[in-house]
């Protein structure tokens, strides 16, 4: 099959962590030799990895700067949560069947926009579809006036303000400060239970290897090309005839609901999800592991948040308090001395030299989505692209990047 | 000759500056019209009016039966007037053949463009015209690592993949060298056998070249129009744009090329 050679040609690295994600660590764990907490951790920043590949979608591939990601994560993470904590029912703190936040502040019946969340179904559907409406809806408005650049970007970030103060007040019934917590079970497994916490951690990993695969597929397609177009000449693809506001759209909503996805998994690996995940920092703190990762990469992202959520949790332990400066030490040395983010910095390591040859001149996100754009007919669904591998098109294509 | 174009008292004002006020302008189809003028005629935001960058406060431009004036830039292209910018416009990280494919004809939705898979028909049309503008041997190059004047044929090699009926070409031969301003008249003459085609140029050894009907702007107005001839020895043309340089060549013709508008703008 062409499309597990080309995957298994170009993608060995992110075949192997997927391999290791999914099967090995997992496994370890059931060995016990990674610990619950580690895996748990490992977890929740897959979440965030999710999030962060939607991110390079949209600001990586677009251009589009968003800055209200973590709204999208919190969204889909409160819908879930909001379920979770129904079944908690009368196991809570107060044995009643209202949420315990809701004892304390004296509501006596359950507000109307919590009732869908009794059943799992409803519950997931709502999750995903709330950011994405949301974003939908958000995103036409702002492309249609063609709101651009870094007035975007502003107005995105107001929109997560906006939003997180609402959640803060007690009158929103989704808990206020304190956000939703306690839950007890999912689909009636237990949380707390290791193997629960490890299937979650499983179904995570499988997630995050097939969102990114996903978006390797569609950065391939002409729709990744036109993605690139919008950020290099928005003009010039506009008179040539493109929807450009639709494009941009579609890159936006696709980025919300990979954010959501990442926060409904986020939640039931937590445990707790709080106004405080969605404030205007943590969406910046976003695209910060987007930039350090390496933007227009795909991988880059993945291990901005995997990389930079693991040193958070070692050295704050270590050095409570100056976690900042190491961040912002971080973030200086990779703009100085890895212009094209770790993915891009890895990719220039002597023993891939080789490997990379194709494209060592140029490791940008085109020569990576030039490389990449010999595979872009095995996404096509009728399967007859796959007699064409001696196509003078493909050969030429798959060469592209190399400064002749 | 059945006409393509009809313009009729269009006029744009920014902040009450009349930038642009055109009685009636008509072009035929197959025609080959250059526009000439001094900085600050017009002759820019007269493309941007035809192609939908700019709304004029009045009047209307009828293609086709319909008022590009009412239409959006969309619209608009899909009737089928394809604009080359000033500056190359390109998208820079994709290579040459990508630039070239999303200007091929094609649904621009987006699920076809996800799934899109380049027909056979779309191969050769892409290899003909990057064969016509001489970019064969950098098709798959980046294109940023073009040179200036391959940057401009590039685009010009996207718009005719467009196919569009009447293309807007604003200035091509700025700041290429003499060899690459020749041969882009080539291709514009070229091309003007199929297509309609209004440019835009301040370098009057190409414009010459192109040798067509001329079309003078002048402070947002029509000065006049006429064959290359007639519009050398207009007094006014002289005395406004091409006779601002005194010097004559040795028949007494004024030398206006590039003497006679300082530098290009842009």
């Amino acid at each position: 099959m062409k499309i597990f050679e080309a995957l298994w040609q170009r993608e060995k690295t992110a075949l192997a962590f997927a391999f290791a994600a999914i099967l090995l660590i997992p496994l370890a764990n059931a060995m016990g030799w990674v610990s619950d907490l580690n895996l748990n951790l490992l977890g929740r920043y897959f979440c965030f990895a999710l999030a962060a590949l939607g991110i390079d979608l949209v600001w990586g591939y677009a251009g589009i700067l968003t800055l209200c990601q973590a709204l999208f994560f919190c969204l889909g993470g409160y819908c879930i949560g909001m379920h979770m904590l129904l079944k908690t029912g009368t196991n809570g703190v107060y044995g009643s069947a209202l949420p315990d936040f809701m004892v304390w502040n004296q509501v006596k019946t359950l507000p109307w926009f919590w009732e869908p969340f009794h059943h799992f179904p409803i519950a997931l559907f709502l999750a995903l579809c709330v950011p994405v409406v949301f974003a939908m809806t958000f995103g036409y408005f702002a492309f249609r006036s063609r709101i651009n650049g870094v007035y975007f970007s502003i107005i995105t970030q107001a929109l997560a303000l906006a939003m997180w103060l609402i959640f803060l007040r007690n009158e929103t019934m989704l808990g206020g400060t304190n956000g939703l917590t306690d839950f007890k079970t999912l689909l009636g497994f237990q949380l707390a239970h290791p193997a629960v916490k490890r299937t979650l951690f499983v179904i995570t990993a499988v997630v995050l290897t097939s969102a990114y695969f996903g978006c390797r597929l569609l950065i391939a397609s002409k729709l990744g090309k036109v993605l690139i177009a919008i950020r290099d000449s928005e003009q010039r693809l506009r008179f040539t005839g493109f929807p450009v506001a639709r494009f941009k759209l579609f890159a936006f909503t696709l980025s919300a609901l990979l954010a959501a996805v990442g926060g409904i998994l986020y939640v039931p690996q937590t445990g707790i999800i709080t106004p405080g995940r969605m404030d205007v920092k943590n969406s910046l703190e976003m695209v910060v592991w987007v930039a350090l990762g390496g933007r227009g990469t795909l991988s880059g992202p993945i291990l901005g948040a995997v990389g930079v959520s693991l040193c958070y949790s070692f050295l704050t332990g270590r050095f409570p308090g100056s976690w900042l400066y190491f961040l912002g030490a971080l973030f200086v040395a990779v703009v100085l001395f890895m212009p094209q983010g770790l993915a891009g910095a890895l990719q220039q390591l002597p023993f891939r030299k080789r490997a990379n040859n194709r494209s060592s001149t140029d490791i940008g996100p085109a020569a990576l989505a030039a490389s990449m754009a010999g595979t872009s007919d095995i996404h096509d669904p009728s399967g007859d692209a796959q007699g064409t591998g001696a196509d003078p098109l493909t050969t030429r294509n798959t060469t592209a990047g190399v400064t002749p | 000759m059945n006409l393509i174009l009809q313009v009729e008292e269009v006029s744009v004002s920014f902040d009450g500056f009349k930038a642009l006020d055109i009685k009636y302008f008509e072009l035929e189809e197959r025609e080959l019209r250059v526009v000439i003028g001094p900085n600050g005629a017009g002759k820019t935001t007269f493309m941007d009016v035809l192609c939908g960058k700019t709304k004029p406060q009045t009047g209307s431009a009828i293609m086709a039966d319909k008022d590009l004036i009412k239409l959006n830039e969309k619209q608009i292209v899909d009737l089928g007037v394809g604009r080359k910018f000033q500056t190359p416009s390109v998208f820079g990280s994709l290579t040459v053949w990508d630039n070239l494919l999303l200007a091929s004809k094609s649904n621009r939705g987006i699920w076809s463009t996800l799934f899109h898979k380049p027909t056979e028909a779309m191969r050769d049309a892409i290899d003909r015209v990057a064969a016509t503008v001489g970019l064969t041997r950098h098709l798959s190059s980046v294109a940023a690592i073009l040179s200036h004047g391959q940057k401009q044929w590039l685009e010009i090699g996207m718009l005719i993949l467009q196919d569009p009926k009447l293309l807007l070409i604003d200035e091509p031969a700025a700041g290429m060298t003499d060899e690459e301003t020749e041969k882009t008249g080539e291709l514009l003459l070229e091309l003007a056998k199929r297509h309609s085609i209004i440019v835009i140029e301040h370098d009057m050894e190409f414009v010459r070249q192109l040798a067509r009907k001329v079309t003078v702007l002048c402070e947002g107005r029509i000065l006049t129009e006429g064959s290359m001839e007639k519009i050398q020895n207009d007094p006014e043309v002289i005395e406004r744009y091409l006779g601002r340089s005194k010097r004559r060549d040795e028949n007494g013709q004024p030398v206006a090329a590039v003497t006679a508008v300082g530098t290009k703008h842009g």
